[in-house]
């Protein structure tokens, strides 16, 4: 199907060359929101009208931008009731992971109503898509990904979440900052 | 004999001159965030702290000062050491000697003697400003050489041919105000804007020259090299003529550029707004055109006319701002277009219609 394609001729004269009219018409509107800033950021010092945000900025460790609750986050192991892990080392999870970063050694449970369970768990976050595939495959809910957990900026090239990792078992990894910790106690 | 009390007064203004300049340059840095990110609907640069204390991103000047110190200068094995070194210098001095010239107010009559509120007064003030503003071509010329970098050559040509090219333009701009004024003496050009038209339009630069006004801004603005201008700065892009400049030198480069900014705020002011004058305000207060007066005392008059010319200088400074943040560059040929095929007819066009007007009304 034929696009409909509008040609839009722009053919500068007087007016435009000599720049003025148009320079002053743009002064006039970056001014206006200069002074209507200025005055939203008054109001807003004396606590008039805070509804009314004066920059778009978020004062981002204190105060963080709203996630939407569908985020996907760092990855989360769970847990049952009494402990144990969920995850039953079925695999499904690091066959559908397009981006190969999920590696799991199955063992032998100790409990023995459950057969598996996985002795090594480690995602390589570098990889990591985020896609969330892990997650929809999961059988049996063992693996979560977070809507709060979304710093995870490090200094080296091996940012691997181990299974204590994925547990919640270890905290403070190096790149495990503590702007995290503050969101997670915000989100409650 | 040397006159000890004018030389101690020279000094005196000097270092209150220098204390000044340098004061609103850091303060500058400042503005310049704070005003581009209120334009831009953000906050601006507001994390610099001592101990906690923030005040709204103030300490930021300092944290940038002591950046820029604290980096390491490096001078390029291949440049030409001297010149490389030498180029900031006159750059940095460039804008900062023709603040000599720039009243400060009213003369001041003190132990018998009028001393002149300028540290030189001098009565060729406005061509030794073009003089010397015409030395900073040389900062630019010599730093883009001596760094001995094909980038930095380029910029510094582009710029050295904006530089000149608007020189022009300034020149042509502010003769029309040196006919009508007829001096070139800062502090009497300030005196003849005192008067009123048909009793009440004060007798403003700006509204007996206001073709003249609307040249000299851009082509102040191209001698500083601030965008929409700053082809040869361009940090990001193509590459400025300080390329190869870091640390505190860099540092003289970006705040020659905001003395600068004060320095044509100020010759702005004293030109083209009438100086420290305040509409109708005369020695002993406010005579209304309409009828009426308020009596002031002399000290408060003095206060006022000192704040009237710092309030103008602040509202250019914020205009030249409001400018930086808002235009994009111009391109090299639509920089040569206008300077050459629009700004420079106005401009003698603008000095042929004062030359009849003053003709007409018999001043020549
Ligand atoms: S989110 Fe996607 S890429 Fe990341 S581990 Fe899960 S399946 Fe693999
Ligand atoms: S899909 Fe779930 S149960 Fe299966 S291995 Fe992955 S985490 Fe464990």
């Amino acid at each position: 199907m034929q696009k409909k394609v509008t040609n839009i001729t722009f053919n500068p004269g007087f007016k435009e060359n000599i720049y003025y009219p148009e320079v002053f018409r743009g002064l006039w509107i970056t001014n206006r929101h200069f002074f209507v800033n200025m005055w939203r950021h008054t109001l807003n010092l004396f606590g008039i009208r805070t509804k009314v945000r004066p920059a778009v900025t978020y004062q981002y460790p204190e105060d963080p931008r709203p996630a939407h609750y569908r985020l996907r986050g760092r990855h989360r192991l769970t847990e049952k009731q009494n402990g144990a892990m969920r995850c039953t080392a079925c695999m499904l999870c690091e066959t559908i992971c397009p981006c190969d970063c999920i590696h799991i050694v199955p063992g032998e449970s100790p409990d023995p109503h459950i057969e598996k369970f996985p002795e090594e768990f480690t995602i390589d976050l570098l990889r990591c898509c985020y896609c969330g595939f892990c997650v929809e495959a999961c059988p049996v809910d063992a693996i979560r990904m977070d809507v709060t957990r979304t710093e995870m900026a490090g200094y080296t090239r091996d940012i691997i979440l181990t299974k204590e990792l994925l547990l919640g078992k270890v905290k403070a990894h190096p790149w495990e900052n503590w702007i995290a910790e503050g969101v997670e106690e915000k989100a409650g | 004999m040397i006159d000890w009390v004018i030389l101690a007064a020279s000094a005196v203004k000097m270092l209150i001159m220098i204390a000044i300049v340098m004061g609103i340059a850091i303060i500058l840095t400042w503005v310049e965030r704070k005003q581009s990110a209120v334009m831009q609907d953000r906050i601006g640069a507001n994390r610099a702290d001592i101990l906690g204390l923030r005040i709204i991103g103030l300490f930021q000047p300092f944290a940038d000062a002591i950046k820029m110190i604290t980096k390491e200068d490096f001078i390029p094995p291949f440049s030409n050491k001297f010149l490389h070194t030498l180029a900031p210098v006159i750059t940095f001095f460039a804008v900062l000697v023709v603040f000599a010239v720039i009243p400060l107010g009213p003369p001041l009559e003190i132990a018998g003697r009028t001393i002149s509120m300028q540290i030189a007064d001098i009565n060729i003030g406005l061509l030794f400003i073009l003089a010397f503003g015409g030395l900073a071509v040389y900062g630019v010329v010599l730093a883009g050489w001596s760094s001995n970098n094909k980038y930095t050559l380029l910029a510094a040509v582009r710029g050295s041919a904006q530089m000149i090219s608007y020189e022009v333009c300034l020149g042509l701009s502010l003769i029309g105000a040196i006919m009508i004024y007829g001096t070139l003496d800062m502090t009497d050009m300030v005196l003849q804007q005192s008067g009123y038209w048909f009793g009440w339009i004060p007798r403003w630069g700006i509204i007996m020259q206001p073709l003249g006004a609307l040249l000299f801004l851009p082509a102040a603005i191209a001698e500083n090299k601030r965008v929409p201008f700053d082809l040869p700065e361009c940090e990001s892009e193509i590459l400025g003529y300080h390329m190869e400049y870091s640390g505190l030198r860099a540092g003289m480069f970006m705040f020659a550029e905001f003395i600068e900014i004060i320095f044509i705020a100020a010759l702005f002011t004293v030109i083209f707004l009438g100086g420290w004058q305040i509409p109708y305000l005369y020695w002993d207060g406010f005579h209304w055109p309409w009828g009426g007066m308020w009596y002031l005392p002399f000290w408060f008059v003095k206060t006022l006319e000192f704040l009237a010319l710092f309030g103008k200088i602040a509202f250019m400074i914020y205009f030249m701002i409001l400018v930086r943040w808002t235009l994009p560059r111009f391109r090299y040929d639509q920089l040569m277009r206008l300077g050459w095929k629009y700004l420079l007819p106005l401009g003698v066009l603008n000095l042929a219609v004062t030359g009849v007007v003053l003709v007409i009304i018999g001043r020549i």
